[in-house]
C-alpha cells in the first residue's frame, strides 16, 4: 500500500540516523553528497524520488550552492524532502510552490530557489501556479517529477496518467472522452516567454539518470546566470501504486510512459541565440 | 521615539495604507486587483519600486498570498492587500503561516456579501477575520482603522506586531476607509528589530539548516505545536485596545467598530448635547478583543447596543464581555446599504428610550 500521510513514521527533526564512517579494513568507494543527509527515507523500494534527491544534492555540492538555496517543499511523497536534504526549506500548500518561490526569490534574489514538485501538485491543483511562474521568468528552477499517479494519496489518477491507465480512481483505465488526455508540461512551460530551459528526461536507467542530471544542471545554471526559469520534467517510477515491482516499473517508463513523453531538451535559451546569430 | 512631524497631505485610506506599509520598511508586495482597494496595488507599483521594493501583480489572491508566504519566511517585511472574495482565496495561505507561525501583513478593504456581494463597504468579514478564517485553529491579530490617519498609523503597528508575534496580521477596513480622502500626517517611525535572525531563511552557510513547515506528525508534535500557538494568543491578548469616548457616566455604550465606530461617534456626540448618558466603545483590536473595558463598564451597571454593518457578528464578543452583569442589544445595517449617522441615531434613541 501507498504511506498515506498519517502512516509514515515521524520524521521531522530527524537526526542523522546512519554512520558511513567505513569500518578498518574497509574503503570508501562511493560517498553521498555532502546536502544530502545520512537518514532513511520513507520512500518505497524502487521509488525515483530518492534517485532525484541525490541528483538535486550532487549538483547542490558540484555548484556549491548548498549555503546558499531554499527549498520549496510540496505536497506529495516528497513532501519530506526537507529532511533530507542539508539545505533551508519551507513547506507550501499543495500546488502554490512556484507562488511561494516566486515571494522567496523576490525578497532574497541572491538566493538559490527551487521547487521539488509531483505532478498532481505541479500539473493539477498547481497549474496556476507554475505557468504564471514560468511565464513572468522568475529566476527558479522547478525539479517536476512524473510518474502518472498521486503516489501519497494512494495512486489516484493525476493529469498525467496515460489513457488506458487503471487508477484507484480509474479503475476501468483513464478514458480519453471522460478524463482527457495526459498533460505534457515540459511542452507547456517550453512555449511560455519567460522560459530559458525546459526538458524531459527520464530516471528509467544509468544512462538517462546521467542525461538527467545534465539538464537538472541546465536549469540550476539558468538561475544563477540570472537568464530565466529553468524547468526539468523527470518520468518516475511509482512501483507501488503502478502494482509492480522496480524492474517492472523501470520497464513501463520505457514501453509506455517514453513513447507518450517524448525526452529532450524543448528550450534552452542558449542554442536560442545560437540559431538567432 | 517617533517622528510625528511629517508631511500633510490629503488622501484616500487606501493610499494611506500604501504610505504607512511603505514607512515601516515593507519591502514586497504582491496583491491581485479587487475593488474597493485598487489605490493599494496602483500606487505600491511605482512608489515601493521606487523604494527598491519587490511589486508583484500575482495570477491570483490565493498565489499572491503564498507569494507572501515564501517571501516572510526569508525575514523580510512584506504585505498583500484584497477585498472580501479576493480575502476568502487567501485563507489557505493563511492557515499555512499561522501553522508555521510566520509574520506577514493583510489588508482587507471589507465590501459587501456573501458571494460576489457588492463594491460597497460592509463589516461581513468579521467572524472570517477574527475567528481564523482558513482550517485549523488559530487566531490572526486584527486591527481596525476609522479615518485614513488610523489606516496609516496601523499599518506602522501591523507591522511590528506581526514580526513581534510571528503571526499574520489583518487590518480590516472597508470601502468607506478605503475610499474616503483626509488629511494625513506622514511619519516615519523609528526602525524596530524584528529579531529574524534566528529563524529567517537565508541559505545554511555557518549554521544548521532550517525549516519553516506546518506538518507535525511525530506523536505529540502537533498537540505541542497547538499549545505553544494557544500560549502565544494568550500572551497577544495584552495588545487589545479600544477607544471610549464619553464612557466615564455612560448609561448607555455603543460599541462600534472601523467606520461604523466613527459615524456612531457623532451620533453619541449630539445625544450628549441632548443630555443624554450615553457613551461609545470602539474596539481597535478586534483580535484580540478589549474584553476588559467592556468587562468594567458592565460591572460599573452599563448597558450595550451593538451596531454592526453586517447582521450581528461582534456582538458575540461584546456578549461574552458583559455577560457576568449585562447583555447587548444589537442592531445592524445590511451589507448593501450605506448608513447616515441618523440611521445609526435612531436606534440608540430607541434604547436610550427602553431602559
Ligand atoms: C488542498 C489539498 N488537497 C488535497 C491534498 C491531499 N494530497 C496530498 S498529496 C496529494 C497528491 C500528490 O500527488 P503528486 O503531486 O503527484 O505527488 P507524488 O506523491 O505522486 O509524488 C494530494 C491530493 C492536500 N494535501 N491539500
Ligand atoms: S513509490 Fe510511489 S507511493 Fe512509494 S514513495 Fe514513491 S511515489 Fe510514493
Ligand atoms: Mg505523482
Amino acid at each position: 500500500m501507498a504511506p498515506d500521510i498519517d502512516s509514515i513514521a515521524p520524521t521531522e527533526a530527524v537526526a542523522d540516523s546512519i554512520d558511513l564512517t567505513p569500518m578498518p579494513g574497509e574503503t570508501l568507494v562511493f560517498d553521498k553528497p555532502e546536502s544530502l543527509r545520512s537518514t532513511l527515507t520513507h520512500y518505497c523500494p524502487g521509488c525515483h524520488h530518492g534517485t532525484a534527491h541525490r541528483l538535486v544534492a550532487e549538483l547542490l555540492d558540484e555548484m556549491q550552492l548548498r549555503e546558499k538555496a531554499i527549498v520549496i517543499g510540496s505536497i506529495g511523497c516528497s513532501v519530506f524532502i526537507y529532511n533530507y536534504l542539508d539545505i533551508d526549506a519551507v513547506e507550501a500548500p499543495h500546488g502554490r510552490g512556484p507562488a511561494a518561490a516566486t515571494g522567496v526569490k523576490r525578497a532574497r534574489p541572491d538566493k538559490f530557489v527551487f521547487t521539488y514538485q509531483g505532478d498532481g501538485d505541479l500539473a493539477s491543483i498547481g497549474m496556476a501556479e507554475i505557468m504564471h511562474a514560468a511565464n513572468r521568468g522568475e529566476r527558479l528552477s522547478v525539479v517536476f517529477v512524473n510518474n502518472t499517479v498521486y503516489g501519497m494519496t494512494g495512486g489516484q489518477m493525476a493529469p498525467t496518467t496515460l489513457i488506458g491507465q487503471k487508477t484507484t480512481t480509474c479503475p476501468g483505465g483513464r478514458c480519453l472522452e471522460r478524463e482527457g488526455a495526459p498533460i505534457r508540461m515540459a511542452e507547456i512551460i517550453a512555449s511560455l516567454g519567460g522560459v530559458a530551459y525546459s526538458a524531459r528526461v527520464s530516471l528509467d536507467s544509468v544512462k538517462n539518470i546521467r542525461a538527467a542530471k545534465k539538464a537538472l544542471r541546465r536549469a540550476f545554471e539558468v538561475q544563477t546566470e540570472g537568464v530565466g526559469f529553468g524547468f526539468v520534467e523527470l518520468l518516475s517510477g511509482c512501483p507501488t501504486n503502478w502494482r509492480m515491482t522496480p524492474v517492472q516499473a523501470n520497464n513501463r517508463i520505457r514501453t509506455e510512459m517514453i513513447p507518450y513523453f517524448p525526452l529532450g531538451v524543448f528550450k534552452d535559451v542558449a542554442t536560442l541565440n545560437t540559431e538567432g546569430e | 521615539m517617533t517622528q510625528r512631524t511629517g508631511k500633510r497631505v490629503f488622501i484616500k485610506g487606501n493610499e494611506a495604507v500604501g504610505y504607512g506599509a511603505l514607512a515601516a520598511g515593507c519591502r514586497c508586495y504582491f496583491g491581485y486587483p479587487i475593488t474597493p482597494q485598487n489605490e493599494i496595488p496602483e500606487m505600491l507599483s511605482s512608489a515601493l519600486v521606487e523604494a527598491g521594493g519587490e511589486f508583484v501583480q500575482a495570477e491570483s489572491e490565493l498565489a499572491a498570498a503564498n507569494m507572501l508566504l515564501g517571501a516572510v519566511s526569508t525575514g523580510v517585511r512584506a504585505m498583500t492587500s484584497s477585498s472580501s472574495p479576493g480575502i476568502s482565496l487567501m485563507q489557505e495561505a493563511i492557515s499555512y503561516m499561522a501553522g508555521s507561525e510566520l509574520p506577514g501583513v493583510i489588508v482587507n478593504m471589507n465590501r459587501g456579501g456573501p458571494g460576489l456581494g457588492d463594491i460597497g463597504p460592509a463589516q461581513g468579514d468579521y467572524y472570517q477575520s477574527t475567528r481564523g478564517g482558513g482550517h485549523g485553529d488559530y487566531r490572526t491579530m486584527v486591527i481596525a482603522p476609522s479615518t485614513c490617519q488610523e489606516a496609516y498609523d496601523m499599518m506602522i503597528e501591523a507591522f511590528d506586531l506581526a514580526y513581534k508575534y510571528r503571526n499574520p496580521v489583518l487590518v480590516l477596513g472597508d470601502g468607506i476607509i478605503g475610499g474616503m480622502k483626509e488629511p494625513v500626517t506622514l511619519w516615519q517611525p523609528e526602525k524596530t528589530d524584528d529579531k529574524v535572525e534566528g529563524w529567517q531563511l537565508d541559505g545554511a552557510k555557518g549554521r544548521e539548516k532550517r525549516l519553516i513547515c506546518s506538518l507535525f506528525l511525530a506523536e505529540g508534535a502537533l498537540a505541542q505545536q497547538n499549545r505553544h500557538l494557544l500560549a502565544k494568543y494568550t500572551l497577544m491578548q495584552k495588545e487589545a485596545r479600544a477607544e471610549c469616548f464619553m464612557t466615564d457616566d455612560a448609561e448607555l455604550v455603543v460599541v462600534a467598530f472601523g467606520s461604523m465606530g466613527r459615524i456612531a461617534k457623532s451620533g453619541v456626540r449630539k445625544l450628549r448635547e441632548a443630555g443624554h448618558k450615553i457613551g461609545l466603545v470602539r474596539p481597535i483590536t478586534l483580535y484580540p478583543f478589549p474584553t476588559d473595558v467592556l468587562a468594567d463598564l458592565a460591572a460599573r451597571g452599563c448597558r450595550f447596543l451593538t451596531i454592526e454593518h453586517n447582521t450581528g457578528q461582534m456582538v458575540d464578543d461584546v456578549r461574552l464581555a458583559v455577560r457576568k452583569h449585562a447583555d447587548s442589544d444589537f442592531f445592524g445595517i445590511m451589507p448593501g446599504d450605506m448608513p447616515g449617522a441618523e440611521d445609526l441615531m435612531a436606534p440608540m434613541i430607541d434604547a436610550l428610550g427602553r431602559k
